[in-house]
């Protein structure tokens, strides 16, 4: 579909949603309405794309209430700010958004969380994305490193940079959008994708020359990825078919990493399949490489236990791998940082760790 | 009495005893209550510099109040300290009372116990007359210089006259020097002193500043300005202009007399009989009862009251105790009263800007062995008032503030034996003084208060006064708790009204522009989602003593409604836009005043306003507003009128009973829908 046929039917549909408001209204009734229920309660296995995704259950948002209808009242608000800037073809952050909303009256935003739920809700609603909408996300924050090849936009027009020899030690950092039309990906030497949590293990793997030595693209995630850093992932898997694998801390919230990369966030279930890649595998730090490993540890807070006993009963993580290793966990009330590895020196998880864990995996 | 030389020489050895009681013999002399006091300075509260300094401005004020109020005076005290070495610092108080007459003048400020209330009956702040003459000699010995005292009576022909004071400790006898006549430029009457005292000034809760604030709370008719070392002045304002009731003078109570109070009113009475001096120097003895004391007491009738011997009084002791006699009167005390502790809070207050101002309580008086008192208690809530410690309690007897010894005092004892968590202030464990952002004052008045000691700064316990202390307070905690309660609930329903007068119409607004499409009407669609009728107060400030109240009500139903409001309002404020509203029916003696809206149309809403003006006006609190006429689901923003309202509103609701079961399905309904959520 065309730019500006998306945008149009963005504009349709977000129409629609002001017109029911409206006709309620003006029919004397209470203004309602239905939103997908986006919590882990509503979320199923789409087994067509492999993904989870949003059930049927619905919620519905009455202006009876004051959250009912402060949230109607900025789905009318930023329905009509959206109208404008494709009218006007500006686009504009979700942040500068959060600002604009200064002179909203009740649909102000607090903070930018309400912001970015807002519109992950018009998604939900009209079904198109956020981009469809011209708002963008302020950046990703997400790094690459490895002997591939990107054409992206510039301001000097489409240019080629290699991910080792065109980026400084911090790597390539990834733009909002990755769609082919500005972003084009050549594999080049890469065998695999491995993301990373930290920032720190990023660094060393780059300094032990990992990437170099296994053909390995490295990604940093700077914690719970954002959408352009799955969907990139996503793309480096399913059209150049290279292996995803994922190595985090040995914590709960880890788990969670992995599972929005692998399995679909639930915050933007309703795009899972345009952003989970279903085959990604875990490395670590897993509940058994503690153990195995002999690892450094931390006890486990009181919020890290209430986040595993989160985690029990998401659907996503229930599988036997998961149930096993979050029980583990919480029988040894032990967590612990990838970076502990370091306990063995600073070559242990490139000379032995990571080998290992890869061969075993067969992606070595 | 003991003196220190005596009791040093008693260390002597044994065997040379005779000879020293001899030689003792020729020191041991009287010495004057005023060497005794130089000696126990503690006693009058003169123990520490900071404390000697407030004391003597205490003393000071407490009979500029007491000698303004005596003479029916509306108080101007002028209290000014400054420092005039490193720690001598010289204070200068100034009254407009009635004046002393020069020749009482040296009596008064130069001796101690010297004074006109210590045999009288009665409530006043001043008792022993050691207070202002101990100051004096304190700042005699511990600076040397002499008090100066001006004074200036009443009349044309009068003149002030000034002198320099010292105490002669030895004789307890004031010394007069440069005592002169002159013209006292621009005032009429009054009475100022000045003398230098070693001290020292501090700021915070036992300071000058807050005695005189705390005292301005509970003397809302006095108007005090202090100037402070640093040279601020601070003003506080006269808040009324209503002179407490003065006090009145009662004979002695039998009940609780002891064998030496009896003997000494017995050898002061004019009367010529045992009989009359029973019947006439006591209250609450009648005929009947005399010869009931006598009966029992087996002493003659006829015998004169001075013969009667220590056997005589023990025997009509013990009659008294078994003779069942009336409570002594209690119109010998002057509480302040709710209206005005509440108006001297507020009036003192306002800057910490209270959330609510619990309607003070003022019991009715009890007496205990023979002396009557009161109690009254106030509570403060909200605002700026600090959140994060313990309450803070201003304690008062008989008008003045007590700042010393909040630990041994009686005051505070019932307020930390009160469960305070059941009326929304934090305690822990239930006991203690509690947490939370509130003052809570309680006075004590009474004919004789009982101190814990000379320097008058805590109240001696009793269990009657604890209990009065408990019950006064309960009654005010309890008037806390349901405004916490009106709040909470007001909180929850003000969310709808942002729903319907804001967010609605705001969103239809914004609908309409975006489709290019009319504003919708949202009258039925608010009358589905409030169903009910609103009352929302506004009170609008003109000036000082002017308020607009205005009631809008609202009804957000789907029929015709009629709602009768009730409010009790400061009688003495309001005026002709109160009787003329046209919702307006009656107003009581009480300053009970009534509306009626009748058949206000759905969707539509009218207003109820009226001023008030005057000194009470910022005493009335608009939220305190009841209905009657409509159930109570079907209402926001007021209370239920209670049925010990004592006014009409009940037959209403009859009349309208039909018209009510019907509205009652619908409310259930709603509710239905609101559960499915």
């Amino acid at each position: 579909m065309a730019t500006n046929e998306r945008q149009q039917l963005a504009l349709d549909s977000l129409t629609g949603v002001v017109e029911g408001i409206y006709d309620q209204m003006d029919d004397g009734q209470i203004p309602t309405m239905e939103v997908p229920l986006r919590s882990k309660k509503n979320i199923e296995f789409d087994a067509k794309h492999n993904v989870w995704k949003y059930g049927d259950l619905r919620t519905s948002r009455t202006a009876k209430t004051v959250n009912g209808a402060t949230m109607m009242l900025r789905t009318v608000y930023t329905s009509d700010f959206i109208n404008e800037m494709i009218r006007d073809n500006k686009s504009s952050t979700l942040r500068e958004m959060y600002y604009i909303s200064e002179g909203w009256n009740h649909a102000k935003f607090h903070s930018q969380d309400e912001s970015n739920l807002l519109a992950e809700d018009l998604e939900t609603i009209t079904g198109c994305m956020r981009e469809d909408f011209k708002l963008r996300p302020e950046e990703s924050g997400a790094h690459v490193y490895g002997d591939l090849n990107f054409t992206t936009m510039t301001k000097k027009g489409m240019k080629t940079m290699n991910c080792i020899d065109d980026v400084s030690e911090a790597g390539f950092a990834v733009p909002y959008k990755v769609e082919e039309d500005t972003f084009q990906i050549d594999p080049g030497n890469t065998r695999f994708v491995m993301a990373i949590e930290t920032g720190g293990m990023f660094a060393r793997l780059i300094e032990n020359g990992f990437p170099e030595k296994y053909g390995c693209a490295l990604i940093h995630l700077a914690g719970q990825p954002a959408r352009s850093t799955r969907r990139l992932i996503k793309r480096l898997n399913e059209e150049h078919n290279l292996p995803v694998t994922v190595f985090t801390d040995g914590d709960p919230w880890s788990f969670r990493i992995y599972a929005s990369v692998a399995y679909g966030a639930i915050k933007t279930a309703h795009i899972s399949e345009f952003l989970a890649t279903p085959t990604a595998q875990f490395i670590g730090t897993t509940a058994s490489d503690i153990l195995n490993y002999d690892l450094p540890t931390d006890k486990l807070s009181d919020k890290d236990i209430g986040a595993l006993n989160a985690e029990l009963s998401d659907p996503r993580f229930k599988d036997e791998y998961w149930t096993n290793e979050i029980q583990a966990m919480l029988s040894m009330k032990k967590k612990s940082e990838q970076q502990a590895l370091a306990k063995y020196g600073l070559d242990f998880v490139t000379d032995r760790y990571l080998p290992e864990k890869l061969t075993d995996m067969g992606v070595l | 009495m003991p003196s220190e030389e005596v009791t040093n020489e008693k260390a002597a050895p044994k065997e040379r005893k005779t000879a020293i009681a001899h030689k003792l013999a020729t020191k041991q002399q009287e010495i004057s209550v005023t060497e005794f006091f130089e000696k126990n300075k503690q006693i009058l509260g003169f123990d520490s510099r900071s404390k000697s300094l407030l004391m003597g401005i205490k003393e000071a004020v407490d009979n500029s109040l007491d000698a303004c109020e005596e003479a029916g005076i509306l108080p101007d005290v002028s209290v000014r300290v400054e420092k005039v070495a490193d720690e001598d610092y010289r204070i200068c108080i100034e009254d407009n009372g009635p004046g002393i007459v020069h020749k009482m003048m040296p009596n008064v400020f130069g001796r101690l116990l010297y004074g006109s209330r210590f045999h009288a009956l009665r409530q006043s702040r001043g008792q022993q007359g050691i207070g202002i003459s101990a100051t004096v000699m304190y700042g005699n010995i511990t600076t040397g210089k002499p008090a100066h005292v001006i004074s200036k009576i009443e009349g044309e022909d009068e003149v002030a006259w000034g002198m320099d004071i010292v105490i002669d400790t030895k004789t307890n006898r004031p010394i007069v020097t440069n005592d002169k006549a002159f013209n006292w430029e621009g005032k009429e009457h009054g009475t100022s002193i000045e003398y230098t005292i070693k001290g020292r000034y501090v700021n915070g809760k036992q300071s000058v500043f807050e005695y005189l604030k705390d005292t301005a709370i509970v003397n809302p008719h006095a108007q005090i300005t202090f100037h402070d070392p640093d040279g601020t002045k601070t003003v506080f304002e006269r808040a009324t202009d209503t002179m407490p009731p003065k006090p009145k003078e009662i004979k002695p109570h039998p009940e609780g007399m002891e064998i030496g109070d009896l003997l000494k009113y017995a050898g002061n009475s004019q009367q010529k009989t045992v009989r009359a001096f029973l019947r006439n120097d006591f209250s609450r003895i009648t005929d009947r009862i005399a010869t009931e004391i006598l009966e029992k007491s087996k002493v003659k009738e006829d015998k004169k009251p001075e013969k009667i011997t220590r056997d005589d009084a023990i025997a009509i002791l013990e009659a008294i105790k078994t003779v069942k006699i009336m409570a002594p009167p209690t119109d010998c005390l002057s509480p302040i009263g709710d209206t005005l502790i509440k108006k001297g809070l507020m009036h003192v207050l306002d800057g910490l800007r209270p959330e609510y101002y619990a309607t003070p309580v003022t019991r009715s008086p009890k007496a205990v062995n023979g002396n009557p008192f009161v109690v009254e208690a106030g509570i403060v809530y909200g605002g700026d008032i600090p959140s994060d410690g313990q309450v803070q309690i201003l304690r008062f007897a008989n008008r003045v503030p007590l700042l010393y010894q909040q630990g041994a005092c009686a005051i505070t004892k019932a307020i930390s034996e009160m469960d305070w968590r059941r009326y929304g202030l934090e305690q822990r464990g239930g006991k203690g003084i509690p947490f939370g952002p509130a003052i809570i004052l309680v006075h004590v008045a009474s004919t004789k208060v009982p101190f814990t000691s000379e320097g008058k700064e805590a109240v001696a316990n009793f269990p009657e006064l604890q209990s009065e202390i408990g019950l006064a307070l309960r009654l005010c905690a309890r008037n806390l708790k349901s405004h916490l309660n009106k709040m909470e609930r007001k909180n929850k329903t003000h969310a709808k009204f942002e729903i319907v007068q804001e967010i609605l119409p705001d969103m239809a607004r914004k609908c309409a522009e975006h489709l290019d499409r009319p504003v919708p009407n949202l009258d039925r669609t608010i009358s589905r989602i409030m169903n009910v009728v609103w009352i929302e107060p506004t009170v609008k400030r003109e000036g000082k003593k002017l308020r607009t109240v205005t009631y809008t009500v609202y009804n957000y139903t789907t029929l015709p409604r009629t709602i009768r409001l009730h409010a009790r309002l400061p009688k003495e404020s309001v005026n002709l836009t109160l009787f003329s509203h046209q919702c307006f029916l009656d107003m009581n003696d009480e300053g009970k005043a009534n509306w009626e809206i009748a058949d206000l149309p759905p969707s539509t809403s009218t207003t109820v306003s009226f001023e008030l003006t005057g000194d009470m006006a910022d005493t009335f609190d608009a939220d305190d507003i009841y209905f009657s006429g409509l159930s109570t689901t079907m209402v926001m923003g007021a209370e239920t009128l209670p049925g010990d309202w004592g006014i009409k509103g009940l037959e209403i609701v009859q009349t309208d009973e039909s018209d009510l079961v019907e509205e009652d399905e619908e409310e259930t309904m709603e509710a239905e829908d609101l559960g499915d959520e």
